[in-house]
């Protein structure tokens, strides 16, 4: 165990103001570093990922190919996706990709969500759900670029890679990253991280051959928490979807922080309006109503 | 298609009338049906039960206190949507049910050109061409029909979310989910001040289904005299002279 406070709120969804005791500490922010160009495909990461989390067996699908089912699960938050990409000349090349939650700088999940507190941003840069108050409403699902959240039907919450939140709230690397017999995984801050992907992008470019080799750190949603080594930057889609330029939909940031308090107030004049009618207009009532008093001294003028 | 629909809505209405009494007294006049009161109070009922379940989804940081009603903030989302469809079915059948009466006409447009007046409550009496529904009823009545249109569309495609429509159908479908909503809220307030003690006596047109003719030349004075053949100005100059107060 670490003596230091280790995991501190750098953002809660659905919540107004700051997030309590934001500030307080500096933060490393922590980064997952992904060369997809030493990958083997072995599966260790999905196994260590299912036993950390103590997911129960989730089935496999068979699709001629190796991967083990087409997309993340509820219960199955990190799978290795298998592309065969045809080059120009014919050959095949095998791209291995582990996908999983890519734990962005500006999350559209946080974003998308309503709920209080059901999704928080840690300020190491872990995006981290909260199913205690998460409602099940699914708008982290259309939020999200990489179709990460997933829905349990049966608990009617929604689940996710945690980064290993509580390994790394700990001092320790995520489960993931421990299990990798390669070196294809490494963990530590993001400063780090992106220094070593840079330099091995550079070794691929000028010693190997490959010459659109990059790394993927999209800035579009502000740089994510996981980053790749790629060997063609230029065309990620061919890693099984990954989006060159990710983006949360306008309709969350103009219409949920913007509108939708804004118009919620304005529903509830209909209410002031028809109490400030009834107390100065006053109510209309059938005719013929009864004939005004005569003004006279008993006419209390108040 | 119009004569089939006509059909139904008699078979219902007659049905309805031979569970429900229409109990009319001296002095006054039937105004709704019991298949119209029934169908009121259906689209009330979910009407309400959605909007309380959708405050929960709409600003849990606000509203969470309503979602406690529901069973907690995933049952009132998972129940939410079942709300919605039934408001929609009833809504349907008023829909169908008022069809004729809601029809525009050039009386409306000029109640609506008198809109200030009638805020304004410098006109004791309506205009002499109102008749079963006025103006403002039936700009409410359609903007529900079109409200429930958008609530049914992208409800649905939020309910089956972004695995079936994709993350930008649900994320445009949520605004538009969102401003139905709104329009509704405000225009509710607004029907509920005038049924109750905005205009009094408008209330028992949805509990017995019966209002007083006073009520009737006063607020409907086309619709009045339709049903009675009375001029509604006279009817109510005459009860004036007689002494007689119209009671609430």
């Amino acid at each position: 165990m670490s003596d230091r406070k280790t995991l501190q709120i750098k953002q809660i969804s659905g919540h107004s103001g700051t997030a309590p005791g934001f500030d307080m500490q500096r933060d490393a922010e922590v980064c997952k570093l992904i060369d997809t160009t030493i990958c083997i495909g072995c599966k260790a990461c999905e196994v260590a990922c299912v036993e950390w989390n103590d997911m129960p067996f989730s089935p496999t699908t068979f699709d001629n190919t190796y991967q083990t089912m087409p997309q993340t699960r509820w219960n199955f938050w990190n799978l290795i996706k298998f592309n065969e990409h045809q080059r120009e000349d014919g050959t095949i090349q095998w791209l291995m990709r582990k996908d999983q939650c890519m734990h962005c700088a500006d999350p559209g999940c946080l974003r998308a969500c309503p709920a209080d507190g059901a999704i928080v941003q840690y300020t190491n840069g872990i995006v981290d759900f909260q199913q205690e108050n998460c409602i099940g409403c699914e708008f982290c699902v259309s939020g999200c670029p990489y179709d990460i959240p997933k829905f349990n039907p049966s608990t009617k919450k929604v689940y996710k890679c945690t980064l290993c939140s509580d390994r790394v709230g700990s001092g320790l690397e995520p489960a993931c990253i421990k299990a990798c017999p390669t070196g294809c995984l490494k963990f530590g801050t993001k400063d780090d991280m992106k220094f070593i992907a840079e330099e091995r992008a550079k070794q691929l470019r000028e010693n190997f051959g490959f010459d659109k080799a990059g790394v993927y750190d999209p800035q579009s949603i502000g740089g994510t928490h996981v980053v790749y080594v790629l060997h063609d930057a230029e065309n990620p889609e061919r890693y099984g979807g990954l989006p060159k330029n990710p983006v949360i939909p306008w309709s969350y940031t103009v219409w949920k922080w913007l509108f939708k308090p804004v118009l919620g107030t304005f529903a509830l004049f209909g209410l002031v309006g028809v109490l400030l009618h009834y107390v100065t207009v006053g109510p209309r009532v059938p005719q013929p109503e009864p004939p005004l008093k005569k003004e006279g001294p008993d006419v209390h003028r108040g | 298609m119009s004569t089939a629909v006509e059909r139904f809505d008699d078979r219902a209405r007659e049905a309805f009338d031979r569970i429900g009494q229409n109990e009319v007294y001296v002095g006054e006049l039937q105004r709704h049906r019991v298949y119209t009161r029934f169908l009121h109070w259906m689209v009330a009922l979910f009407f309400f039960l959605a909007l309380f379940s959708g405050f929960g989804i709409y600003l849990p940081w606000l509203f969470r206190w309503f979602t406690p009603i529901f069973g907690g903030g995933p049952l009132a989302r998972a129940m939410h949507p079942w709300f919605g469809l039934g408001f929609v079915i009833f809504f349907g059948l008023q829909t169908l049910n008022w069809i004729a009466p809601m029809k525009w006409t050039p009386a409306d447009t000029r109640w609506m050109r008198n809109l200030k007046k009638t805020v304004g409550g410098t006109e004791k009496m309506e205009p002499p061409d109102t008749g079963f529904f006025n103006g403002g009823q039936k700009v409410q009545f359609w903007e529900i029909v079109g409200g429930s249109i958008a609530y049914l569309i992208t409800g649905i495609i939020l309910w089956a979310g972004a695995r079936y429509f994709g993350r930008w159908a649900v994320a445009i479908s949520y605004i538009l989910h969102d401003v139905s909503a709104i329009i509704m809220l405000g225009g509710i307030f607004i029907h509920i001040y005038l049924s109750t003690i905005g205009e009094p006596g408008t209330f028992r047109a949805m509990i017995r289904g019966a209002v007083t003719e006073a009520w009737a030349w006063t607020f409907h004075p086309a619709w009045y005299k339709e049903v009675t053949g009375r001029d509604p100005v006279e009817a109510c100059e005459e009860a004036r002279r007689r002494g007689q107060i119209a009671t609430q």
